[in-house]
């Protein structure tokens, strides 16, 4: 049988390369892994729901199970959310499921990105797979917004609403723009067929197509290794793809699904029927979008009330946190290979992977760049925070707006001191070093070879 | 014809098209003529390339060698035909045309995607209030300021918008005493009734949190914090525009009425906001 297919396409000697392709063994390196399981997991439930989902913004009556809800006027969206969550079988486990792995699916590539970043190994050759990297970081974001707005509850659409305001808040283009995708004025009726023809159709052939691109990549220019002893920048120590790497992949993909599994039976998410369908004119306290949103929430609640209009042209206070700073953030991201070889003046390839002490200055802006989203998401929920702590919630922004100024620079400069530090130490740098001396046959003493 | 010519003369009926099919959208015009227009834009480069493949290419025969899948290097001869001058001067010229057709044949395609909105408009500086409007509760029953309790907050409609969600506006009952408002507004106000719009005028979330021992009124979005006596002026948070105000009066019947549109646009903010063109428009 293999035979007779090989005698036809050739593909033999081609699968025995890649059953033999060499994987550096490091756990480090299953976490872009961790995401691409999520994504089939999410593949998986995601077609389940949409057999259910209507994607209609029409109102009907709800008569279903849910008795504080009987009665009361719901689009039919929210309504077939609510049938696929309490009478469809096995329906709910499959939309907690679904929405668990989106989280950590973005989780997985957030982290997955910090490895990259703080190991280097977007230098040269991999700057390519860096920006196809941040484009699939930016469609799956896309995906977790559009699919987060589809159920039509109160609290995504409380969401989208704060989208439309940072978009007609772009100046010139804004209220045009803001038209064009929702169809007119917020609220509109068109929104959420169109959120679900970018979330089931235009997204995930993007978001697939991207991620075949990104392995292809990865296959053609082998992977990146740490430095140990066998490494070299023209080899690639591991062991090869079949047996262990597949057994061990496999074992995750499996694992990543079951913990998935467990989260969305047991775990509650978006209970879309505690906080009731969407009406512009009320709004649920709190309100926390998901987790990779809530810097944004935050960098909105943060920013002072500062509108300025200057020749007829308003800037609103939205623009700068909601538009300006995410821009300049993906901006330096997506750039970041390209400034450190300016910067550093290194062009060369680089197939051995720093460790983070190495690079005092990019680990140091790195830390810095995450205590920038660490306080932006507590700001996101700093009334939640605020209750937590019980301080008032206006005490309580007025700690993180001088947070987000202090904080990030305390981090890189004691990042930057302790990387040096520990650098110099093990290069011997300014510090006594231990040595073993021998004793020679003639009498002297010689040092003995540290390795 | 020769062959350039020919493949000039098919590139330029694809632009014609092209801008007819531009014009046959800006403009309107039938299913049949946008068909029309579309087949002439594709068909025209298609037919270029196609007369340029076959009229101004020179490409020699090769033969490539079938092996049983052993990997094998492909020889592959590259004829380097000679062009002269004119030919290659020829050759840009009609490779210009073809990236300007595409090009044109490219905006054509996209401009179906403004048929996604309308025009904003007036859309974002006036909402359905009118002079003489009942003030209507969420129930469309029409309010007289002794119905209303001290302290108590209701949303309130023009009648006959009930639930539309640019006309949201909270009224407040305060002592009248109280009230601090900008000049010119005191009769705004009758016997302590105050309206306000209940878009947040900072990202545009319901204004949905009253606190009345201090009269403020909180955005659960963002925690933007107007108060209520002062002309709903931010007090907190990032909202950086007052809350608008609806002009109000008691009318005959002794129902709360407007008096009016909100002064100024509501919600969140854009570019154009304080644009005098916005406000003739109104």
């Amino acid at each position: 049988m293999l035979t007779w297919i090989d005698e036809r396409l050739g593909l033999a000697d081609w699968a025995r390369a890649g059953l033999r392709k060499v994987f550096p063994d490091h756990w480090s390196f299953l976490l872009g892994e961790v995401a691409l399981f999520c994504l089939v997991v999410l593949v998986l439930t995601g077609v389940f729901l949409t057999l259910f989902y209507v994607p209609d913004a029409t109102t009907v009556t709800y008569s279903g199970p849910w008795l504080p809800l009987r009665g009361q006027t719901v689009s039919a969206a929210y309504d077939s959310v609510m049938r696929l969550s309490f009478e469809v079988r096995a329906g709910l486990v499959m939309r907690q499921i679904h929405h668990w792995a989106a989280l950590v699916f973005v989780a997985a590539i957030v982290v997955h990105l910090l490895r990259i970043f703080f190991t280097g190994a977007f230098r040269r050759p991999r700057e390519i797979n860096w920006l196809i990297g941040i484009g699939l970081l930016l469609l799956a974001l896309a995906m977790g917004i559009t699919g987060y707005s589809l159920p039509d509850d109160l609290l995504s659409g409380t969401g989208l609403r704060v989208i439309y305001s940072v978009v007609i808040a772009i100046p010139f283009i804004g209220p045009y723009l803001a038209f064009l995708v929702f169809g007119g004025e917020f609220p509109t009726s068109e929104i959420i067929s169109r959120l679900f023809v970018f979330h089931v159709m235009l997204l995930p052939a993007l978001l697939i197509g991207g991620v075949l691109v990104h392995l292809a990549i990865l296959v053609r220019q082998k992977h990146s290794q740490y430095a140990e002893p066998r490494a070299t920048e023209h080899n690639v120590v591991g062991r090869a793809f079949w047996p262990s790497q597949a057994f061990k992949s496999t074992g995750l993909a499996i694992l990543t699904a079951a913990v998935l599994a467990l989260m969305g039976g047991l775990v509650q998410i978006n209970p879309i029927w505690s906080y009731g369908p969407f009406d512009a004119t009320t709004v649920s306290s709190p309100a926390q979008p998901d987790w990779y949103v809530g810097w944004l929430d935050g960098a909105l609640r943060l920013f002072p009330p500062i509108e300025i209009t200057a020749l007829g042209v308003t800037i609103p206070s939205p623009f700068i946190p909601g538009v300006l700073l995410p821009g300049i953030a993906f901006g330096i991201m997506t750039l970041w290979p390209f400034l450190e070889a300016w910067v550093t003046g290194e062009h060369a390839e680089h197939q051995i992977l720093d460790g983070p002490r190495q690079r005092p200055l990019r680990t140091a802006f790195g830390v810095a760049g995450l205590l920038v989203f660490v306080i932006l998401t507590l700001a996101g929920g700093n009334d939640v925070v605020a209750l937590i702590f019980g301080v008032p919630v206006e005490a309580m922004t007025n700690i993180l707006r001088v947070a987000i100024v202090v904080v990030p620079l305390l981090g890189f400069g004691l990042t930057y001191r302790v990387c040096t530090e520990m650098r110099d130490a093990r290069a011997g740098i300014g510090h006594p070093r231990m040595v073993r001396l021998r004793r020679t046959s003639a009498g002297g003493f010689e040092e003995d070879d540290p390795d | 014809m020769t062959a350039p010519r020919a493949v000039a003369l098919a590139l330029a009926i694809s632009i014609l098209g092209s801008l007819a099919l531009v014009a046959i959208y800006v403009f309107g015009g039938s299913i049949q003529l946008q068909g029309i227009g579309l087949a002439l834009a594709l068909g025209g480069l298609g037919t270029a390339i196609v007369i340029w493949a076959v009229g101004l290419i020179e490409a020699p025969i090769e033969v490539e060698e079938r092996h049983s899948f052993a990997a094998q290097e492909r020889e592959a001869s590259i004829a380097e035909g000679a062009a002269d001058g004119e030919q290659i001067s020829r050759r840009r010229f009609l490779s210009r045309l073809l990236a300007g057709a595409g090009a044109i044949l490219t905006a054509a395609l996209v401009l179906p995607a403004f048929s996604l909105g309308p025009q904003p408009g007036t859309d974002l500086f006036r909402t359905a209030w009118r002079r003489g409007m009942r003030l209507v509760d969420a129930g469309n029953q029409p309010l007289r300021p002794d119905d209303i309790v001290l302290d108590s907050v209701t949303t309130v409609f023009p009648e006959g918008f009930v639930g539309r969600p640019d006309t949201q506006t909270l009224l407040i009952k305060v002592r009248p005493s109280d009230l601090a408002l900008p000049s010119g507004r005191d009769a705004w106000a009758p016997e302590g009734c105050i309206a306000y719009s209940k878009v947040c005028t900072h990202a545009g979330c319901p204004v949905g949190l009253y606190r009345a021992r201090e009269h403020l009124l909180l955005c659960p979005c963002h925690q933007s914090t107007f108060d209520v006596l002062r002309g709903a002026t931010p007090i907190f948070g990032p909202a950086a525009r007052p809350l608008p105000q609806l002009p109000m009066e008691v009318d005959p019947e002794g129902y709360l009425v407007a008096l009016g549109d909100f002064p100024e646009p509501i919600g969140p903010g854009f570019w154009d906001m304080t644009h005098p063109g916005g406000r003739r428009m109104r």
